[in-house]
């Protein structure tokens, strides 16, 4: 890498820094812990995007979605088994439902393919899917049933395995490439704005599948307590060896054990974030890496190179949908719960898209600062908006207008958002570590 | 009079309302499907945009309303619209000379544009927001039906009642009103003709004279006015809130490519085939086929194919049929 770059990085990154030990100075170090946890999903999710858009210029606006999916592989797998769920007629009969969707669509593809130039094409591919759809919902509806009927105020959903949670993030990149597929292989080869409007009305289904369909994962009624994989503030306050060492170290054993728990999921993060650059880092320098952005360069000619541009778009499209799903069961198991109202495309997807765009698009390490200074101007803009309505305020007469501006400080950070994200794209559209 | 029935709680429960939902569609796909023919990029900030000409409109109907002014029968906000869309005009044109002007001189690939729109969206809805804040505000006022289900019965002696509420009637006759005045010119003045110039080839279009920035300017007119009728009459019909508007892009996304992006009479097809399937396949058909059907014989099931939280959901996979089969859409589009 050019000297200058790496210099430029390292001034960035050590700014950053100064941003996160700031607010840990100046607010608390609990604080900037959480933003520095959601920091590294977010710089994870960034390095997926830009798997995508820097690699291969493909314009993916469905992160929520994929995002969303890492969400429900955490509570898959790590959620406790509900008792009788796994019934004849529950459980093993809604998986046997949606196999046969899934044999009904497969069936009908195959069906287009074989009846090719023959004039009742159209009509026996809709025969079969409207055949298949009643079956469907004939066997999938009363296995719902049951499976809801199980202590809806409780669980009410076929539950998890039980398993540690840490299982579900490769699971939860696994049901985002799966998806990914799906729909690359729909929407790629398409012109780029498709996939931008294919992407995200496939997020939007998502979040309403997980919203309305309770028996997956109890739909708007919330999965909470999903297990840690580190310890809980509690264990650590009624353990004397842990109270011990605090004290002596002349800390407040409260906020000590809240600070370890942090630290650990910061640790935890950390090595999946580093692992990740390294693996893209590799990739991008390889043959590989050279051939893909040789495709995002120019198609045509790499097309008659001999690359097979869309299988090659199809990889990146899973590759990078797969970092975010892994990003979106990580963030679920930091949260320890799934909430499917919370997802909105505005933050789990265009502020990812902000974060790519303003660290530098093509550049892993870009996009990874990208990730860390956004989420934290994200979160302080804020605080810094109210301080400073409070400023223009401060003169004002009490009244209607001056509640409303301290009321409207929330609203200050999507505004902030989109002016950052056009002034970037305007004066420095390379980004701020821009590809070399 | 069964069959009568049938076909009034049929008309009652899908046509009337996708009717008017379709006309708001349209009218939001027609302002999508413009800015594709003329800026050549899909534009996620439309969404946006009409909720911003709706706050103004609401804010000067609540202005009006305040001085006692009232359009009665009519909505009052009918008599703020031209407000609303003076402002969404003047802001859309503000935007276009700050962030898409440069991209059209630098020769940016649609996608850039695409992203600066993602910026705009963020700006416009943060603007939304600080001004009237995330809920929701119903805003309509005047008769509330042109016939109500009692009403009706009580004239046709019929057991279904229909409703139409003047909202639905409104949305349809400004949309007529609105769809009529936008082909005269496009199709009979001489600005509109060099429009639809530009729109077929931007090269051609310039050799014999039409000037692009003042052709893209009357665009951006014309989708102020577009947006901010559709967002006012979708809001009145329902009601309004920024998030909704946003979501709204969804669908007035699928409606415009469904049609063929960059072709007009395209966007309004598609707007009215997206309403009538996603509300026909929400619907449960119950009551229908219960009068249809023979004597005693009422299905078991609501006869509901989907449940109505995936309206979406269809407006999206009409998306993707047509992008399989027929890329350009249903009336021929442009694809770059």
């Amino acid at each position: 890498m050019n000297l200058t770059l790496d210099r430029k990085a390292a001034f960035l990154f050590a700014l950053v820094a100064v941003l996160y030990i700031g607010t840990g100075f100046v607010q608390s170090w609990n604080t900037a812990l959480s933003i520095l946890n959601m920091g590294l999903i977010s710089a994870i999710m960034a390095l997926g995007v830009n798997i995508q858009w820097g690699y291969a210029g493909l314009f993916n606006v469905g992160v929520m979605g994929f995002t969303a999916l890492g969400g429900l592989a955490a509570v898959l797998v790590a959620s406790d088994p509900v008792e009788g769920a796994w019934g004849a007629t529950s459980g093993w009969q809604i998986l046997l439902a949606l196999l046969m969707g899934g044999a009904t669509i497969a069936a009908a593809i195959a069906l287009w393919g074989k009846m090719k130039g023959h004039k009742l094409r159209g009509l026996a591919m809709a025969g079969l899917l409207i055949a298949g759809f009643f079956i469907f919902r004939a066997v999938f509806d009363p296995a719902v049933a049951t499976v809801e009927a199980i202590d809806p105020a409780l669980t009410g959903n076929i539950g998890g395995l039980g398993l540690p949670i840490i299982l579900a993030w490769p699971v939860g990149g696994l049901l985002a490439a799966g998806a990914a597929w799906i729909i690359g292989k729909t929407a790629l080869g398409l012109r780029s704005d498709y996939l931008a409007i294919a992407t995200l009305g496939v997020a939007e289904i998502i979040i309403y599948i997980l919203k309305n369909e309770d028996w997956l994962a109890r739909g708007v009624k919330n999965v909470i307590g999903l297990p840690r994989p580190v310890p809980y503030e509690v264990d650590l306050q009624a353990n004397q060896a842990f109270v011990g060492a605090m004290q002596g170290l002349g800390a407040d054993p409260v906020t000590a054990s809240s600070i370890t728990v942090k630290l650990a999921y910061a640790v935890l993060f950390s090595i999946v974030l580093i692992a990740l650059i390294w693996l893209t880092q590799r990739a991008l320098n390889s043959p590989w890496g050279r051939m893909i952005r040789a495709i995002r360069d120019n198609e045509v000619s790499a097309a008659a190179m001999g690359k097979n541009v869309t299988a090659r778009h199809l990889q990146i499209f899973i590759l990078g949908s797969a970092v975010c799903g892994l990003a979106g069961a990580m963030m679920t198991t930091l949260d320890s719960q799934l909430v499917p109202s919370t997802y909105q495309p505005l933050r789990f997807t265009f502020l990812i898209w902000v974060m790519v765009i303003v660290g530098g698009s093509g550049n892993n390490i870009g996009a990874v600062l990208g990730g860390f200074l956004i989420w934290w101007f994200w979160i302080q803009v804020e605080p810094l908006g109210l301080l400073l309505l409070q400023g223009i305020t401060a003169g004002m007469a009490e009244g209607w207008l001056k509640d409303h501006l301290m009321d409207a400080a929330a609203h200050m950070r999507l505004l902030t958002m989109g002016l950052i994200l056009l002034l970037v794209l305007r004066f420095s559209p390379r980004g701020l570590l821009p590809e070399r | 009079m069964d069959f009568l029935n049938a076909i009034v709680a049929l008309l009652n429960f899908v046509i009337v309302p996708a009717t008017a939902y379709g006309a708001q569609l349209a009218l939001g796909a027609l302002g999508v499907t413009l800015i594709y023919g003329i800026l050549r990029f899909s534009n996620f900030a439309h969404g946006d945009t009409m909720a911003f000409g709706t706050m103004i409109t609401i804010m000067a109907t609540w202005g009006l309303q305040s001085l006692g002014f009232t359009a009665e029968p009519l909505p009052t906000a009918l008599i703020a619209l031209p407000l609303g869309i003076a402002a969404t005009a003047a802001l859309v044109v503000g935007t276009d000379k700050m962030v898409y002007h440069f991209y059209r001189q630098t020769k940016a690939k649609p996608v850039i544009f695409v992203i600066a729109s993602i910026g705009v969206m963020f700006v416009m809805n943060g603007i939304v927001r600080f001004i009237i804040g995330v809920d929701d505000q119903n805003f309509a006022d005047g008769a509330r039906f042109l016939i109500s289900a009692r009403d009706f019965k009580e004239i046709t002696g019929l057991d279904e009642g229909l409703a139409i509420r003047s909202t639905q009637a409104i949305t349809v006759i400004v949309a007529i009103l609105t769809v009529v005045a936008l082909f005269w010119f496009l199709n009979k003045t001489r600005t509109g003709k060099s429009m639809r110039a530009f729109s077929d080839n931007e090269d051609l279009a310039l050799l014999s004279g039409i000037n692009p920035e003042r052709v893209v300017m009357i665009t951006w007119l014309i989708v102020a006015a577009l947006a901010t009728t559709a967002g006012v009459l979708y809001g009145l019909d329902k009601s309004f809130k920024p998030f909704t508007y946003f979501q709204l892009l969804l669908p007035i996304f699928a409606a415009a490519i469904v049609g063929g992006l960059g072709n007009p009479l395209g966007a309004i097809l598609g707007g009215f085939l997206i309403a009538y399937s996603e509300i026909a396949v929400t619907y449960a058909f119950r009551k229908v086929v219960g009068y249809i059907g023979p004597e005693g014989w009422s299905p078991e099931g609501m006869l509901q194919l989907l449940s109505t939280d995936y309206k979406f959901a269809v407006s999206f996979t009409i998306l993707l049929i047509v992008l399989l089969f027929k890329p350009t859409g249903i009336m021929k589009g442009k694809s770059v």
